[in-house]
């Protein structure tokens, strides 16, 4: 866009671009630009509610009344036009409310309509201070209004959710909600239902408002009309400070912008990053920020005659280094999802500068030997594709990936790209899941195990497709190869699509056994070297280092001693008893958490560290871009961050990790992020044979028990309901009715059984991490089904 | 007087949740797929498919909702949205013979807020309620399309033209008794229910039934045969004035 | 000059079986129909815009040029949609059309179909009219069966499938956008414009959407040709149409005569306002075009005519309201109409007819207050040409020009309730029969 507020006799004119005049003065705009937002270029707000960039016009609220003595044609509107829907024309003449009396006249009576129905209740609504109508009414409107009448009058609010409530008295029925659900996020469970006067936003009572997206329209309703149950009467907007930061709870890389009062984080809202989240973002990054509130850890607690007590920092970081020093080398560190960038590289560091060792990873959930290969050689150190290429692409393929449970604002941009510019969208997975329905997804329809040959299917495969492959890959022996080898061959592009939002930047950091820092391999003698230098070491060690899994049953075995432990939940990895049993066989665990969890039971010392919101740092996201993470509150609970805790514990081991502040590791991380020499080799596994017998199939559903949803009762409320999915074919085989219970490895979950006719046989579909109940199986493996009934007891 | 303005809405934005009573059964699923089936597109059916419902639960009950949302693969709000948009489709079980007041201005003026209200007292009931026993529910009418009839009354969208309050007094009575009516520009009266049904898109084989066209709609027409005037002869036109002095 | 009334559409009406295909066809129906599936599109289509037809639901636009603006070059199919939801107060012409003469427009939409290279139509017909649609249903089904619908109709290889669809109660859906939305089962509210029908209307595919007296009108022009249309009517308003009479006249109903006719003419051949009243205002096209007086009782009733004294030609309908009568009453029932009917999409119809009908029942309770015939000439102003549709702008058209002509009986709202002005048992038909 250009704005030029020169006189016209100085503008040049571009031919390129639709050259208008507004309020007197010269705009040129590319074709297509609307009114309303051609003005905005030299500066002139004008009032509207139902218009929203985001949304398509629908020119419902006609505030934004402009006068058009000119439409191009050298023939003017005889009466004021929405500015909302017009596009600009050629040789346009538009006069606003700052330069005409008829646009002000007709903005006035708009606003004086909207209000005479409204109940003006502005000192008890969330929305005052903060408020579309307040402000714009002040802005726009007149002092009085000259309407005696009765004003329509409803019960309220209503709950259009859990979380969600509606008041329709202040609702000016902008439908921005309405067209949010429908056209952005494909949730159309509200819907402006009534006529006329009595026209109101509306559920059906046994289908909620219940979608990942809803606290979206909180955000943009333009009045107090929708509320969240999370925020409601909670804070003034003007007593709240707010601070731009980053989500932490997958790997978008959302900008939030989250507000505190009294350094209590109130509540979060969507950032405006347009490269990324637009203005949107999910439910659980919006009002996932609680679960540290009730049992946060305050201070450092070290286990003393078989039980864990408060004890001082000095304390604390005394016993660990007592206990690490015992271990020596035949240590592992682990870390998980939760970490910056600053503190991932902390551990790295720690694991191989401080404590001497290759062992360790970030992986706190099921992975494979294939899937390093697979991060070093295409992944670590590198930028991965970018949303931007999504927008250019004219298919994507989804591998083992479901946008939009397991990253939900790269869902959004699908799906608007669908909507928008018809992008073909294609998903290898047992069945077309509510996600890809809303991405008009074809299903290839591939058994857990199945997913390589099905890409290999695939044979119209180009370079202007982009194949998104998820973390879930890594438990599909070959599959990584095969996405490797079809993208070399075909020219299709490919990005790793990781599920937490600490991964890439712990993938960069060196937290893989294989991998320095920038994806260097470890066993590169120069790549050594390379890192060595920079930290002010002498030498790194050179062994190969233990994987998640490997370093339990080394602990297990008594070969490993001691372990490091931050943000890693045994229940999320592929064997939570064999972590379990390690963890109890080490000789030492120290654990470093914001909350008590199955490691912090086990650990010998626990230190507690600040939550997302007491630091600042970044997070790198899928695509490789760094984002900044804000210090949303100056008031800690705990003073130390990891890497603050790691400095500490290296200075008291005399070897410093030679960065304390999350300024110093970021200095530090890039200074180690170029790396030209070699990479490992591509994967090259073959597929494993088809099992028999029924597999698993499964993803972590957005709203699951995941410890970061908790105590967000509103927000578990509107989860989908755990269900098990089998096709008809097995159902009928299995004997499947209402109620089943699918069991492996010591484990079993009963749940409702939905017979699903695009599913393919012989699989069972379960959400991994539904709630207490939990299996300890990753997807491909064969578990047990068995009908559950109710009357004559169970069948066999 | 007019006076029906209502400003407090304690009940709105939905059908009526508390009665989950329905008869929709295999019969009715497979008639909504056939109604979907006829369109292009299978949506474009969800009018018609709530004519359907209601003729089978004399309301757009729940159960409806969600089974043309199902059969249409969209959201039971989206069908909501819909079934709460138009007049036609009641909220609660409508009587077996439906009866609508025109009190639009022309028809009000002419009798229909007398009717109107002298139908009320007569059934005990006000305008959007049903009888006790069932059988008669009123309305108030916006314009039914008739002025040239008014006021006019209008039994299961069939039309009764000219009414004085003694005809409508007689209609009423009829009904209630459950006797024969006949609608003077139609047939004779079934049920709400059985022109639901018509509606929805199943013929009920009545519509040679009546008259071709009430007496005010061939007044023109008479005129112009008592008067022998007529539309041009094709071909004529050269000298209209001596054909039509000729005529005459 | 022609006769002063022109039956074409209403010839045979009232016949016995007038709705019947064998009556269609005893009287020369279908011979349009035939002749159009061997002529060119083109040449249909230039016949029409020819002839003169300009559109019968209300805004008079020219009916051939709108088939010429349907985009063949579009890939998508192109649909017909008959709107048959007359639902404009005082209009009632196109249903005893459809129940006496369902089949002129079934042959009009073949030749429709024809002509805009369609082979699906639809006609949505208001819901309230159980016996309209029977008679339409059974007219479609005679066509199918006949070899008229369905494929190769005529035996020309062309196919014209139709649709009888009935609506459930919404006055917008008049509103040709608001019909679409509806007939895609949707709530029936206008859509942004552009794109228009005629470009992506229903399923996004190019749409003419006419009226029913339009469509109706077809196949005479067809088998009669340009000329002989062209010689009914006025200047610039050609041909026959049907002005409906009602209200407080001796005999009212329906005439179809030459455009132009006047309001002292009509009134004349149904006998003149009923016995011992005078005509105190009427409107001239439904009750969104705004009202007329006896001063204007011999301007012709075409389109530009109408247009000379401020209003409309509308959908032609003559409410006709004697001197017994309220204006503040009407125009308050008026405006609640629109108030009901509103379909709440747009704040100023929503919001200002709520507004106006509570203001408008001060008056005529004769509770307003000094001032309120301006406050309420102010909010008209608010409303009209600011709403997304022209739903409004009907209720602002019936406000304004009630006060115009009647602006001292508003004032008289101030104090007398218009119940005391002009007692409302003398306005009703029967109170007149009582005393006969």
């Amino acid at each position: 866009m250009s704005v030029d507020a020169k006189t016209s006799a100085e503008v040049q004119p571009r031919p390129d671009l639709v050259n208008l005049t507004i309020d007197g003065v010269p705009v040129s705009v590319p074709k297509g630009t609307l009114i309303i937002r051609a003005a905005e270029m030299i500066g002139t707000n004008i009032p509207r509610f139902c218009d929203h960039p985001l949304l398509d016009p629908v020119g419902a609220c006609r505030q934004c009344m402009v006068d058009i003595p000119d439409a191009g044609n050298g023939r003017g509107f005889p009466k004021p036009q929405a500015s909302c829907t017009m596009p600009v024309a050629e040789g346009m003449v538009v006069n606003t409310q700052v330069t005409s009396e008829v646009a002000k006249k007709a903005q006035q009576g708009i606003m004086e309509f909207l209000l005479i129905n409204h109940p003006l209740d502005c000192p008890i609504c969330d929305k005052g201070g903060e408020c579309p109508l307040q402000n714009q009414a002040l802005s726009h409107g007149r002092g009085e209004s000259r309407f005696g009448g009765l004003k329509r009058t409803f019960p309220k609010p209503v709950n259009v959710s859990a979380q969600i409530l509606l008041d329709r008295e202040r609702c000016v029925l902008c439908a921005r909600c309405t067209r949010f659900s429908e056209q952005i996020s494909g949730d159309p469970f509200i819907a402006l239902v009534e006529r006329g006067a009595l026209q109101q936003v509306g559920i059906y009572e046994q289908d909620p408002y219940e979608s990942y997206f809803s606290g979206n329209v909180v955000q943009i309703c333009p009045v107090g009309a929708l509320t969240s149950a999370a925020y409601r009467f909670q804070s003034r907007p003007f007593d709240l400070v707010s601070t731009t930061t980053t989500c932490e709870h997958c790997a978008a890389g959302c900008e939030l912008r989250t507000d505190h009062r009294h350094h209590q984080v109130k509540r979060r809202l969507a950032g405006n990053n347009p490269a990324i989240n637009e203005e949107w973002n999910c439910d659980k990054g919006r009002f996932g920020f609680v679960s540290a509130r009730e049992d946060r850890l305050k201070y450092p607690l070290v286990r003393r005659d078989g039980v864990l007590k408060p004890a001082s920092w000095p304390e604390a970081i005394d016993a660990a280094v007592e206990g690490l020093k015992k271990a020596g080398e035949a240590v592992g560190v682990q870390t998980g999802g939760r970490l910056t960038v600053e503190n991932a590289l902390g551990y790295s560091r720690f694991a191989r500068a401080v404590l001497g060792t290759n062992n360790i990873d970030f992986r706190s959930r099921p992975s494979s030997d294939e899937e390093a290969q697979f991060l070093g050689a295409f992944v670590a150190g590198r930028a991965q594709l970018r949303y931007s290429d999504l927008d250019a692409a004219k298919r994507v393929v989804l591998v083992a990936f479901e946008p939009e449970d397991e990253m939900p604002i790269a869902f959004l941009r699908l799906r608007k790209l669908v909507r928008k510019q018809g992008l073909r969208v294609q998903t290898i997975a047992p069945f077309a899941s509510v996600g890809s329905r809303k991405l008009s997804a074809e299903l290839i329809a591939a058994a857990p195990g199945g997913e390589a040959a099905a890409l290999e299917s695939l044979t119209d495969l180009d370079g202007s497709a982009i194949i998104l492959v998820g973390e879930r890959a890594a438990t599909l022996p070959g599959l990584l190869s095969t996405v490797a080898r079809v993208a070399d061959s075909t020219g299709a592009r490919v990005a790793w699509m990781p599920r937490r939002a600490g991964d890439k930047g712990a993938l960069d950091a060196g937290c893989l056994p294989g991998l320095l820092p920038g994806g260097r391999p470890v066993t590169d003698v120069a790549a050594r070297v390379d890192v060595a230098s920079a930290w002010g070491v002498d030498s790194l060690p050179a062994g190969p280092g233990l994987a998640a899994d490997e370093q339990f049953a080394a602990l297990a075995a008594g070969t490993l001693k001691a372990v490091v432990v931050a943000g890693v939940e045994p229940g999320d990895l592929a064997d939570p008893a064999a972590a379990l049993a390690g963890l109890e066989a080490a000789d030492f665990v120290v654990s470093i958490e914001q909350r008590p969890s199955e490691v912090t039971e086990r650990a010998d010392v626990v230190f507690p560290a600040a939550l997302v919101e007491e630091q600042s740092g970044h997070f790198r996201n899928w695509e490789g871009q760094d984002l900044t993470v804000g210090l949303v509150t100056t008031a800690t609970q705990t003073p130390f961050t990891d890497l603050r805790i790691l400095a500490a514990l290296a200075d008291a081991l005399g070897k410093p990790l030679g960065m304390r502040t999350p300024a110093a590791a970021w200095t530090a991380f890039h200074e180690l992020q170029d790396w030209d020499g070699g990479r490992p080799a591509a994967p090259a596994v073959a597929p494993a044979a088809a099992g028999e017998g029924l597999v698993l199939a499964g993803w972590r559903e957005l709203l699951d028990a995941s410890r970061g949803n908790d105590g967000e009762i509103a927000l578990r409320a509107t989860a989908r309901r755990p269900v098990l999915r089998v096709s008809p074919a097995t159902a009928e085989r299995l004997g499947l009715d209402e109620v089943a219970r699918v069991a492996a490895n010591g484990r079993e979950l009963v749940l409702p059984v939905v017979v699903t006719a695009d599913m393919v046989d012989d699989v069972v579909w379960a959400p991994l991490n539904p709630g207490e109940d939990r299996l300890a199986v990753v997807p491909g493996r064969p578990v047990a089904v068995t009908a559950v009934t109710f009357e004559g007891g169970e069948d066999a | 007087m007019s006076g029906h303005f209502e400003s407090f809405f304690p009940e709105s934005g939905s059908v009526d949740y508390s009665d989950q009573s329905t008869n929709i059964d295999e019969t009715t699923m497979a008639e909504l797929r056939e109604l979907a089936g006829r369109y292009p597109q299978p949506r474009s059916a969800l009018l018609p498919m709530l004519h359907l419902v209601q003729s089978v639960d004399g309301r757009v009950s729940p159960r409806g909702i969600e089974a043309c949302a199902e059969v249409l693969g969209i959201s039971t709000a989206q069908v909501s949205g819909v079934a709460t948009f138009y007049t036609m489709y009641k909220r609660r079980p409508a009587g077996k013979q439906h009866v609508g007041v025109c009190t639009t201005a022309l028809c009000a003026v002419m009798g229909g807020d007398i009717l109107l209200d002298r139908a009320k007292r007569k059934l005990g009931i006000d305008e959007g309620q049903t009888t006790p026993d069932g059988q008669i529910s009123l309305e108030r009418l916006e314009c039914n399309a008739a002025c040239d009839f008014a006021p006019v009354m209008m039994v299961n969208w069939e039309f009764f033209d000219n009414m004085t309050p003694e005809k409508a007094d007689e209609l009423l009575d009829k009904l209630m008794r459950d006797e024969e009516v006949v609608s003077p520009r139609g047939a004779t009266i079934t049920s709400w229910k059985e022109a639901e049904r018509v509606l929805a898109g199943f013929p009920d084989g009545r519509a040679d039934e009546g008259p071709s066209a009430g007496e005010a709609s061939l007044l023109g027409r008479r005129i112009a045969e008592e008067r022998g005037w007529k539309a041009p002869t094709p071909g004529a036109s050269a000298e209209p004035t001596a054909q039509k002095e000729s005529e005459q | 000059m022609t006769d002063l009334l022109t039956p074409v559409l209403s010839e045979h009406w009232g016949e016995q079986g007038s709705w019947k295909l064998s009556r269609y066809e005893a009287t020369g129906g279908y011979r349009a129909a035939r002749k159009a599936m061997a002529m060119d599109p083109a040449d249909i289509i230039a016949t029409v815009k020819d002839a003169g037809l300009r559109g019968r639901g209300g805004a008079g636009f020219p009916t051939g040029m709108k088939w010429s603006f349907v985009p063949q070059d579009n890939p998508n199919p192109k649909y017909l949609v008959v709107n048959a939801d007359e639902s404009e107060p005082g209009t009632c012409k196109d249903m005893p059309l459809l129940l006496a003469n369902p089949h002129s427009l079934v042959e009009g939409i073949i030749i429709a179909c024809r002509a805009i290279n369609s082979h699906q139509a639809f006609i949505y017909c208001r819901g309230e009219v159980l016996h309209v649609i029977r008679r339409l249903q059974q007219a479609v089904r005679e066509a199918y069966a006949a070899g008229y619908l369905g494929r190769n109709v005529f035996g020309s290889g062309y196919d014209v499938d139709l649709i009888v669809h009935a609506g459930a109660g919404a006055y917008i859906c008049g509103e040709e956008t608001a019909l679409l939305d509806s007939l895609e089962g949707r709530r029936g509210q206008p859509r942004l414009r552009p794109p228009f029908p005629a470009v992506a209307g229903l399923y996004a595919s190019p749409t003419v959407v006419n009226n029913v007296e339009s469509i109706a009108s077809v196949p005479s022009i067809i088998e009669h040709g340009k000329d002989w249309f062209q010689s009914m009517g006025t200047e610039k308003s050609k041909g026959y149409t049907i002005y409906s009479l009602s209200g407080h006249v001796a005999n009212p109903g329906q005439f179809e005569a030459p455009m132009g006719i006047t309001m002292r003419q009509l009134l004349e051949l149904a006998g003149g306002i009923r016995a011992g009243h005078e005509l105190k205002f009427f409107t001239p096209g439904g009750s969104s075009t705004p009202i007329l007086t006896p001063e204007h009782l011999d301007v012709p009733l075409d389109y530009e005519g109408m247009a000379s004294v401020g209003t409309m030609l509308g959908t032609k309908a003559l409410q006709c309201f004697d001197d017994t009568t309220s204006v503040v009453r009407t125009t308050l029932r008026f405006v609640e109409f629109y108030k009901h009917e509103s379909c709440g999409k747009c704040t100023p119809c929503r919001e200002g007819s709520w507004w106006l009908v509570q203001l408008l029942m001060r008056f005529e309770q004769g509770t307003a207050q000094e001032g309120d015939v301006d406050k309420l000439l102010d909010i008209c102003e608010q409303i009209g040409g600011k709403s997304f549709c022209a739903l409004a702008d009907g209720a602002v058209a019936c406000v304004t020009s009630a006060v115009r002509h009647f602006r001292e009986e508003f004032e008289q709202g101030y104090h007398t309730p218009a119940w005391e002005l002009f007692p409302y048992e003398k306005s009703a038909l029967f109170a007149q029969e009582g005393a006969k």
